[in-house]
């Protein structure tokens, strides 16, 4: 099994997107540069959270034209996995692999805490291996993850399943209380129709070691390590 | 304009670039020649105040700079203490304050990149930053504006270039209305082989600038910040610098690469007085010269002189000496990172510093001159002033009826309240080594990857304190930091001080000066923990006003196992709370004289240095032993706040007894120093007494954790608040005055 984590310039999240995959999970992971190469072998590519080129312009505008993301979008076609966090979810929209946009926080101000989300799907390769319903402690961190999309786009995205994650209170209750940053239905991220590009607000590897004081991020990256038929170590 | 010699003689022009007629007339004794206006430009900022300590380093030689754990003291561009393993930790605190009076977003953003190019020079990773903030209360509309800029720019500077805003602490008092205060640590992480010095080491090796392009931001920056703010500093904006944290994070990871190819001699970061203080530092560091020709600077905008070229404080760029034939090494990997590198000149033997525009040489001034060797040093006069603060003795000040109305006023007090509005703009967690988010603990905690072991890191500092009593105030600034890190259980090892005064010419500003650096120095020595360097921040006055003394500290401490950690929080219904250290009945310089009744008091809180160390030591001792479930430093607001915050940030209640001698509210809101809340295991208690009795330390029993409400039981009263009104008062308060 191989894994690649993107770095764009100014990328910030690549180095503990990589730790958690090479380090806490042993499987073998290569750091692209984005000007690299791409190797032929890789099962799936982490697009990490970050300021990609500053977040100039806007969130995910400049690195969806960089080198590799030709090479993103060539994999993703093959149905290949793609996770984009934070700020790689900001790059997958912008550059099509993914319906609809992060808009600024409904406070307009950066948030940085602990959230919750609920599992909506479980029979993807990157939910394969929580409960229905599961509710996962999430760290955010983001100035721009208001989801929007159109109504039409909504009701194809309720239609075909691609909610994966939606903001909830501890207990798994879906509420305006539980919703950080106003997106539209606590939207916390999104899959695509084929079912295997994914991009998500939350930051999963910042809940993966002990002294975190929760794990919660290791059910997401485990389900992609099952996926691509990897071995899942406990 | 620029003038000739003659001109500068005849209108005084060094005047308005912040020099004394005493100063040119040694300038032109030294130089045996009048300076031209280039020259006379250099001298301006490397003798500024910011650039020189002229008014500050007489006294640093009181200091204790070295220690069993010091790799560098002061002299770099930030301390380094060894921590094992092969590692140590870079640090530095700096402050950014006038540039945030004039343009709180971008001063405070600056602030954040500058000091982390203190840390990175060295060839050190940031890791964390901590900011201590000083605001005129929020109910003033300028206090508020000047917070959310400082606050939102240094969330988006941080947040973006990807180093976690870990901790710091935020007080207000009318004395910073618009003289606001930002002190920025940065902390890195680096092994001892790969440590960077900023020398020019090595005649002949080439001299090259890297990073930013340089344009006309920032020019006369260190003399802006060596001058009183007044009605006309809003027009200095243009001495502010504007930051592009997206480079920043470029050339961090480029000079890290740089500091591991071994292909450079000597890096120096370019802040204030960029080029030339960069330039002159490097080469006076190594006992060399530099010349180079300001027609090889790669610039951003057209038609600059080079007066404005050598004063320009254009961010994110660094000088670089690569040993001779590695500039081409050095260009790729700059290249790589998508940035600019350019040779623009050479180590010489001589000792000068020779700028160049082409064939013509506009500078030359001996380098040793211009550095702190050759400025002006300054002892002003010092006098202690008449009594500072009110007195209780001049009211009478009755104990409130309603000591809950008190607790619960005090929680929502902006000092007091919970900073989450400020820290949940900040991202504490990228780097994903955090393992106490804010608010969890006294001190921020950062695990070292590939080991077990964690580094704690805290920065504070009680100007009311220094107010009344200067020395004692700033000991009690080491102390409490000191017992932050205590408090989760590390060991303290260093410090850096930002050290923020008024007008150094004002004979009492001076008094309170020294009285804090001796104050600083003797709690150091104490409590075994040297000074690696800092920040000397004068003239922080508006109006004619100072700003009371505010000496601010921060330290780093090491925790051997990071599974030992604990928090500020109670954890287990149960388990029993003492009190490490004893109360005494002291009203004097508290936040609930301040608060509740309007005036300051007469004196600091006494501290007994000696007993500060036991009960830290004995502290430490506990969590290593894993005897306490959380431990909880007594400061702004006494023991009855301690409790409440305990109980928040647990989310949990407590029943306490307080056998009160003396004043109820002096035993719940006094701020007597040196102590410490634990709460401990039922089953732990025994061995708790007997550690505290080898150790000397009083261990009072006060109560047990439980239930949805803190219960405090007095002689002649009681308190009794429901957990959710008390974190109602403590966490919302901040947010609702803030918006």
């Amino acid at each position: 099994m191989h894994f690649a984590v993107v770095a764009f310039p100014g990328s910030n999240c690549d180095r503990d997107c990589f730790y958690a995959f090479s380090e806490v999970l042993q499987q073998k992971t290569t750091l692209l540069w984005h000007r690299d190469p791409w190797p032929a072998d890789i099962d799936c590519v982490i697009l990490p959270g970050g300021f990609s080129y500053g977040d100039y312009l806007r969130a995910g505008a400049i690195a969806r034209f960089s080198p590799i993301m030709k090479s993103v979008v060539e994999f993703a076609a093959r149905g290949g996995l793609v996770l984009g966090i934070c700020n790689g979810f900001q790059v997958l929209c912008e550059s099509g692999l993914l319906p609809g946009a992060l808009h600024k926080n409904k406070s307009l101000r950066f948030k940085c805490e602990k959230a919750y989300v609920r599992v909506e799907r479980t029979d993807t390769p990157f939910t394969n291996q929580c409960a229905p319903q599961q509710v996962l402690e999430l760290p955010i961190a983001h100035g721009e993850g208001n989801y929007y999309i159109d109504k039409e786009g909504l009701k194809r995205l309720l239609d075909r399943g691609q909610i994966l994650f939606r903001y909830c209170t501890p207990k798994g209750e879906v509420s305006e209380a539980a919703n950080p940053n106003g997106s539209l239905l606590n939207i916390a991220g999104i899959c695509n129709e084929r079912g295997n590009v994914v991009g998500m607000m939350p930051h999963p590897e910042r809940n993966v070691e002990a002294f975190m004081g929760n794990q919660d991020g290791l059910y997401i990256f485990r389900s992609i390590i099952q996926a691509v038929g990897g071995q899942v170590r406990r | 304009m620029e003038l000739t010699p003659e001109a500068i003689a005849e209108k005084k022009a060094w005047r308005s670039m912040g020099l004394t007629d005493n100063e040119y007339e040694l300038i032109v004794e030294k130089l045996q020649r009048a300076p031209n206006w280039t020259e006379l430009g250099l001298f301006a900022v490397m003798w500024s105040e910011h650039c020189a300590y002229k008014h500050s380093r007489a006294l640093f030689h009181l200091f204790p700079t070295s220690g069993p754990y010091i790799l560098e003291g002061p002299g770099e561009n930030a301390g380094i203490v060894d921590i094992g393993d092969g590692l140590a930790v870079v640090f530095k605190v700096e402050s950014h304050n006038h540039p945030s009076a004039v343009d709180p977003f971008q001063g405070a953003a600056t602030g954040v990149g500058g000091i982390l190019r203190d840390i990175f020079t060295m060839g050190a990773r940031p890791v964390a930053i901590l900011d201590s903030l000083r605001f005129g209360p929020p109910t003033n509309r300028e206090a508020r504006r000047l917070m959310d800029g400082v606050v939102s720019g240094i969330a988006w500077y941080g947040n973006a270039v990807g180093v976690p805003t870990v901790g710091g602490e935020v007080q207000f008092d009318p004395c910073y209305n618009k003289n606001p205060l930002v002190n920025v640590m940065a902390v890195g992480l680096v092994e001892h082989e790969y440590i960077t010095k900023a020398q020019a080491e090595g005649v002949g090796n080439p001299v090259m600038v890297v990073g930013a392009k340089t344009g006309r931001d920032g020019i006369h920056g260190a003399s802006f910040a060596s001058a009183e703010l007044d009605e006309t500093s809003a027009a200095r904006r243009p001495s502010v610098q504007i930051g592009d944290p997206f480079k920043e994070k470029l050339l961090i990871e480029a000079c890290l690469e740089l500091a591991k190819s071994g292909s450079i001699a000597g890096i120096q970061d370019m802040g204030a007085a960029g080029l030339t203080c960069s330039t002159v530092e490097m080469a006076g560091r190594a006992g060399l010269g530099i010349e180079i020709d300001v027609a090889k600077v790669p610039l951003r905008e057209e038609g600059m002189t080079p007066y404005e070229i050598m004063l320009s404080e254009s961010q994110e760029r660094m000088l670089v000496v690569p040993k001779k034939g590695r500039e081409q090494m050095v260009a790729e990997i700059l290249r790589k990172w998508e940035l600019d590198a350019a040779v623009i000149g050479q180590v010489t033997a001589d000792g000068m510093l020779r700028v160049r525009e082409g064939e013509k040489i506009v500078a030359e001034v001996p380098a040793r001159l211009l550095s702190t060797h050759g400025a002006p040093c300054y002892t002003p006069e010092k006098r202690a002033p008449g009594k500072c603060g009110r007195g209780r003795a001049e009211l009478p000040l009755a104990v409130p009826e309603d000591l809950g109305a008190v607790l619960l006023k005090l929680l929502a007090s902006p000092t007091i309240a919970g900073k989450e509005w400020v820290y949940s703009q900040y991202d504490h967690m990228v780097l994903a080594s955090t393992v106490m988010l804010p608010g969890r603990a006294d001190a921020a905690v950062i695990r070292i990857r590939g080991t077990k072991k964690a580094i704690a890191l805290s920065i504070g500092g009680n100007s009311r304190y220094c107010l009344l009593d200067p020395y004692r105030g700033a000991q009690i600034a080491v102390a409490e930091v000191a017992r932050n890190i205590s408090c989760v259980g590390a060991k303290p090892l260093a410090v850096s001080d930002g050290l923020n005064f008024g007008d150094p010419g004002k004979p009492e500003v001076y008094w309170a000066f020294d009285q804090v650096v001796r104050g600083i120095a003797a709690a150091c020595q104490a409590l075994g923990t040297p000074v690696t360097g800092g920040n000397v921040s004068f003239y922080n006055e508006s109006s004619g006003q100072a700003i009371y003394p505010t000496p601010i500290i921060g330290m780093v401490g090491l925790l051997e196992d990071v599974r030992q950690v604990v928090g500020s929080g109670f954890v287990q219904s149960g388990d029993q709370i003492f009190l490490l250290g004893e109360n005494r009945e002291e009203l004097d310089g508290s936040e609930y004289l301040q608060v509740i009744h309007g005036i300051t008091g007469e004196t600091a809180p006494a501290l007994d240095l000696e007993r500060e160390a036991a009960v830290q030591s004995l502290c430490r001792e506990l969590i290593a032993g894993g005897l306490v479930h959380s431990a909880h430093d007594c400061s702004e607001g006494g023991l009855a706040v301690a409790l409440a915050e305990s109980c928040i940030t647990g989310g949990i209640g407590a029943r306490i007894a307080l056998p009160a001698a003396g004043r109820e509210d002096a035993c719940l809101f006094g701020e007597s120093q040196s102590r410490i809340i634990i709460s401990v295991p039922p089953a732990k208690v025994p061995s708790v007494v007997t550690a505290a009795a080898k150790a000397e330390v009083p261990l009072l029993p006060l109560g047990e954790v439980g239930g949805d409400a803190l219960h405090l039981e007095l002689p002649h009263s009681s308190v009794h608040i429901p957990l959710a009104d008390m974190a109602e008062a403590w966490r919302g308060s901040l947010g609702r005055a803030l918006g």
